[in-house]
């Protein structure tokens, strides 16, 4: 590579999908610029909402029906309205922005090309719960968003839209830029909350749950960005057109993240509702090479593997748990038949063991069990009945810890284990992996 | 012994250099000041002490620990929890080559072999010019890019393991190529130093970082953080 050939590697990206509402500025190459930002229709939700009663954007967020896009889905409308009030201490709006869930970057690319998009949803959403400190914690890994974010920020304040008396409304916003440090656990929210208190990124018991005890012991909601910036257009273009995209449980407009074997992998825009089949065969291109699909993730790594069979299933929340899975941050991750179960879900377990935060023993000893045992199977030393252990183990996980990381952490092998026994079993009476050619190695870092 | 007692920095130990001396001290309070609760600066400060001394040292704990009214167990606790928290120095560029799934299926792996071997250390260990450390890290959220590599936490996406190869020949004579997205605007720090400024939320970095060599090469012997009995 050459000092003066520019960069290397691949091609812009350009919006696609179905829809343009999150991604609708993507294509601009100057949205993140504020002016830029506002001639095109930015920042004018907040005239919208300061006209409006904060009690009244609640119901307007409830009335949409949004739900989290951070992977639980919760309403959000609902989450708000359990803030605790009449507490005596400020009520806190924390923006999750340590997008990590493997196979999911969506909110990082609205980040690096919309990033005012964001801070436009945090000053609505603030006015409606009555916050005057906002945080954002974002990874600390991805160097564009946060130079993006921190720029638009700083921009942000130079124009009144942060700090005192935003546009002449009475209402105060600060807004603090927090980055993380390298933990895909404080994506969690409880854990996100007690490192940006200057802890450990551990989970905590709920309840109390954060509306009522959350940062520094104040009413906290946590909302993923994606979410957040979802709250300008409603208030804008109102419920109606909201619910005219998606389900009557999952309305409104979905990112989806689509990678591995696929022709065309990206961000894709959706309304909620839309069949896999459009998105991985059409939007992603395909896939790779013309091989056939073997199984995918909806929703990142932490939810069960889908199988050729499921492309008909939907992307929204029902349709997807129905079909025995997750729809988690509607990252797919896409398998073709030359890749390995068992090395796919040791690449994941990997993950799992490194990232276990450690304060569940359950986890912690547990996804280090079954990377030795996946590693034991890919080395040809599996024994008959190491698929019974890795049940076992999972169900010494699944429900028996603080958080969701750890029924994540079970997702992979449950369901790898309930689609392709057949695969586990020629591990253990062929002494090994039957894939030679595998493309994913063993081993962790 | 009480929570006050306890929680008090130990004065017995002075350590011959600290890390912060009186400008970054002040940035320090800066940060502590931005948060309703002091301790909230940690995360920030600890980026603060590494930029300055090139990784979380012992003389760093000590001296976040009596800037935050913690004791050091405290914040080496909380210093190695967290990955981007060095517990020995960096090189001036951190190659950091994604291991998870989407980026395995497109051959990361055998970049961050092709990177090691090149740079004659394990993963996780610097050069012996003290210039370049490669690791291996999961998931940086880019996985349409896969596979993905950063230096210094800017992406180069969908490199060859020759396009990685020839990235890290350049990072090597001191040079950096433009990122991904450096059309869009995507710059790469010149030194991780000026990037765990940048992380310390201080916005951008003063030059005598960004142009910092790195003193101390070679992978490291010396104390870990938060090793030492309180």
């Amino acid at each position: 590579m050459s000092h003066d050939s520019g960069p290397v590697g691949r091609e812009p990206r350009s919006p696609a999908g179905e829809v343009r509402v999150l991604t609708s500025r993507w294509g601009d190459g100057r949205a993140h610029e504020l002016d830029r930002f506002a001639e095109l229709g930015g920042y004018a939700s907040l005239d919208d909402a300061f006209a409006k009663n904060p009690a009244d954007l609640v119901q307007l967020v409830k009335d949409s029906g949004l739900r989290g896009r951070g992977g639980a889905g919760f309403p959000t409308g609902m989450k708000w309205g359990f803030l605790a009030k009449g507490t005596g201490r400020p009520t806190y709006l924390v923006v999750n922005a340590d997008e990590s869930e493997p196979g999911t970057f969506k909110d990082m690319e609205l980040l690096e090309r919309d990033p005012h998009a964001l801070v436009e949803g945090v000053i609505v959403s603030a006015y409606a719960i009555g916050c005057r400190t906002a945080f954002i914690y974002l990874r600390g890994e991805c160097g564009f968003a946060g130079r993006r974010l921190a720029a638009a920020i700083d921009a942000a304040y130079d124009k009144g839209l942060l700090g005192r008396d935003i546009r002449g409304s009475g209402f105060d916003l600060d807004v603090i830029l927090h980055r993380g440090a390298g933990a895909y656990i404080c994506g969690e929210e409880t854990a996100l909350l007690s490192s940006l208190e200057g802890q450990r990124g551990q989970p905590k018991l709920r309840p109390p749950f954060p509306a009522v005890e959350g940062l520094y012991r104040a009413p906290t909601t946590v909302n993923n960005v994606e979410t957040i910036a979802t709250v300008p257009w409603i208030v804008r273009k109102g419920v109606d057109w909201f619910r005219g995209m998606g389900t009557e449980k999952s309305p409104g407009p979905k990112l989806i993240s689509v990678s591995g074997d696929v022709n065309n992998p990206g961000n894709f825009e959706f309304p909620m509702g839309t069949p896999a089949r459009e998105v991985i065969m059409g939007a992603a291109g395909g896939m790779l090479d013309g091989k056939s699909l073997k199984a995918w993730t909806p929703g990142g790594s932490s939810t069960p593997l889908l199988t050729a069979d499921h492309l008909d299933v939907t992307f929204d929340f029902e349709a997807i748990q129905a079909a025995g899975s997750l729809l988690g941050t509607a990252a797919v991750i896409v398998l073709s038949e030359d890749v390995c179960i068992v090395r796919a879900c040791l690449n994941f377990t990997e993950f799992y063991a490194h990232e276990s935060c450690g304060k569940c023993t359950p986890c912690r000893e547990g996804t280090d069990w079954m990377r030795k045992i996946l590693i034991r199977l890919e080395t040809g030393q599996g024994r008959k009945d190491d698929p019974e252990t890795l049940k076992d183990i999972s169900d010494g996980i699944f429900g028996r810890v603080f958080c969701a990381f750890g029924d994540g952490a079970t997702s992979p092998i449950l369901s790898a284990l309930k689609y392709f026994p057949d695969e586990f079993a020629q591990h253990v009476d062929g002494h090994g992996c039957p894939f030679p050619g595998a493309r994913v190695a063993a081993g962790a870092h | 012994m009480s929570t006050a007692d306890r929680t008090r920095a130990e004065p017995k130990e002075t350590t011959a250099a600290v890390p912060l001396t009186d400008e970054t001290l002040a940035r320090a309070e800066e940060l502590i000041a931005r948060y309703p609760e002091r301790r909230s600066a940690l995360l920030p400060i600890l980026f603060l002490l590494q930029a300055e001394d090139g990784y979380v040292s012992p003389a760093g704990v000590s001296q976040a620990a009596g800037l935050l009214g913690l004791t050091k167990a405290e914040v080496g606790a909380v210093a190695t929890f967290y990955t981007m928290f060095r517990r020995r120095p960096v090189g001036r560029y951190v190659v950091s080559v994604c291991r998870t799934l989407s980026c395995q299926l497109r051959g990361s792996r055998e970049i961050a072999d092709a990177l090691a071997e090149r740079l004659g250390t394990p993963l996780g260990g610097t050069d012996e010019s003290g210039m370049v450390t490669v690791e291996e890290v999961e998931c940086l959220a880019a996985c349409d890019g896969a596979p993905v590599v950063q230096v210094n936490t800017e992406n180069y996406e969908r490199l060859t393991t020759e396009q990685a190869l020839g990235l890290v020949e350049a990072l090597l004579r001191d040079e950096v190529p433009p990122p991904t997205f450096s059309a869009e605007g995507s710059v790469t720090e010149p030194s991780a130093a000026a990037l765990h400024w940048r992380l310390a939320g201080l916005g951008e970095p003063p030059e005598r970082l960004r142009g910092r060599r790195p003193e101390k090469a070679g992978p490291d012997q010396r104390e870990q953080p938060g090793g030492e009995a309180q």
